[in-house]
């Protein structure tokens, strides 16, 4: 479970999170929604303990993501909006992943071969030299085979075609039971059969905060 | 523990495949082996020759472009990270910040500091072959004052990039440090001393602080332990520090240095926002 209460962060004098408060449960899948500059990502990122908000608190599980960081981060998957162009090879980011995290690596594999990646093909090629789908693939496939109690996507689908997409949602849907999901995104037609609360953002708060049915 | 080996383990990896560290140990590795071919070993400068002379080149030189060559390679350790959003996706595993942090320090050290080094022993290796005795006392402490330098330099690149957000100005501000550290040297002091605004003292004191003026005078120390070739300045050095007290210093108060400023930068580093 994850509250967020009071929560201001502010970069210089651009107030990107302003008193925001909000809870998630288990069993949420949430759409969080919003123009660019809403504080979408600031939310994100307070949540995952990167930022260091003004006022407020944040917690996850009664645990402080600043505090005790990797207690939080051992139940939160992440993938980011564009892969990051890591230089290790695909044999030393899976290492670290499965060293750090004790995620299996077959696991990986499986979930990348659902979603039709060979990783075996590719383990001496560096991350970044992948092509864009392949990254995307391969971050996925990692963050379901940690099978965390939170998942948290930002916009995980843009570099993926229509096929991959259909496969990512097919795969999510049979692993987000009894899951915290959070989705960062514009496309709310994409994610509406996997989801049951959107949250809109604008200007740093909570415009509307909602559970629906589709 | 697992996870602080483990970051080093895989920076050293990731460093050793990139073309920066090819082209640093093939200037370190070439130097040693112009000074071959040019004879150096042959040539005798004040009492000095064979392999003595030749690391005493070779260090001389190392004063002047190991500390650009740290600085540049690793400044952007942490801040490039930042900027190209790897730090956000890695540190979204339970790695902690202690861990990534000094793992990170832990593998650009062996990095930075292995292949000046490793051409020493080589140069070492080659001398010998070639019927040269081997100056391990000069050896010894070279390999003392490399490792000085390094842990100062690396300590400050580190503090730097922990604390700039764009790795841009990172690499501007470690330049601007080499310049000045370079520039108190000599041309500065020298500007102050000629205008005698400052006492001798002082100025003496002030480029004694600096990491680069200190593995200069222990290295010559060494080999000219009555430092005659600095001047008047061997007196205020030696009235102060017994020479072997002198080189004692010149190893630790640059480690130390670069602790500090390391662990200022871990501060940086823990206390601001990570992306």
């Amino acid at each position: 479970m994850i509250q967020i209460k009071n929560v201001t962060k502010k970069f210089g004098s651009h107030v990107s999170l302003d008193n925001v408060s909000c809870e998630m449960y288990e069993g949420d899948s949430i759409a969080l929604m919003g123009a660019n500059g809403a504080g979408k990502t600031t939310l994100v990122r307070t949540i995952m303990g990167y930022y260091h908000p003004n006022s407020g608190e944040v917690s996850v599980y009664g645990k402080s993501p600043l505090k005790q960081r990797t207690e939080v981060l051992e139940e939160i998957s992440f993938v980011p909006q564009l892969p990051p162009p890591i230089k290790l090879s695909v044999d030393e980011l899976l290492e670290y992943i499965v060293k750090s995290s004790g995620v299996e690596r077959e696991k990986i594999a499986d979930f990348a071969s659902q979603m039709k990646l060979d990783i075996s093909k590719n383990m001496k090629k560096s991350f970044f030299k992948l092509s864009g789908g392949m990254k995307q693939k391969l971050l996925i496939a990692i963050s379901l085979a940690k099978r965390s109690s939170i998942i948290i996507y930002d916009e995980p689908t843009a570099n993926l075609d229509p096929k991959a997409r259909e496969d990512f949602y097919r795969l999510l849907k049979q692993n987000e039971h009894g899951k915290t999901l959070l989705f960062v995104t514009h496309r709310l037609e994409e994610v509406k059969d996997l989801i049951n609360r959107q949250i809109y953002m604008d200007l740093g708060k909570i415009v509307s905060d909602e559970r629906v049915e589709y | 523990m697992k996870n602080f080996l483990l970051i080093a383990y895989l920076d050293l990896k990731e460093s050793i495949r990139a073309k920066w560290f090819l082209i640093y140990s093939l200037v370190f590795g070439g130097m040693i082996a112009l000074f071959f071919l040019a004879g150096v070993t042959e040539s005798q400068v004040m009492g000095f020759s064979g392999l003595s002379r030749l690391l005493l080149i070779y260090i001389q030189v190392t004063i002047v472009i190991l500390p650009i060559f740290i600085l540049i390679t690793t400044v952007r350790s942490i801040s490039g990270d930042r900027d190209s959003h790897i730090l956000e996706y890695m540190l979204s595993f339970p790695i902690s910040l202690w861990q990534y942090y000094w793992g990170k320090l832990l593998g650009r050290f062996i990095t930075v500091f292995l292949p000046v080094v490793m051409a020493m022993i080589i140069a070492v290796i080659f001398g010998v072959a070639k019927g040269a005795s081997v100056p391990w006392s000069i050896l010894f402490l070279y390999t003392g004052l490399v490792f000085a330098m390094s842990a100062a330099f690396l300590g400050i690149a580190f503090f730097i990039s922990s604390l700039v957000k764009s790795s841009e100005v990172a690499l501007g501000l470690s330049f601007f440090i080499w310049i000045v550290l370079l520039a108190f040297i000599d041309i500065v002091l020298i500007s102050l001393m000629l205008q005698e605004r400052f006492s001798e003292e002082l100025i003496i004191f002030i480029s004694l602080l600096n990491p680069m003026e200190i593995f200069r005078v222990a290295a010559i120390s060494l080999f000219d332990p009555e430092l005659t070739v600095m001047g008047p300045v061997a007196y205020y050095i030696l009235d102060h520090f017994p020479q072997k007290v002198f080189v004692a210093i010149s190893i630790l108060y640059p480690t130390f240095l670069g602790a500090f400023f390391a662990f200022l930068g871990y501060l940086v580093f823990k206390r601001k926002d990570l992306v």
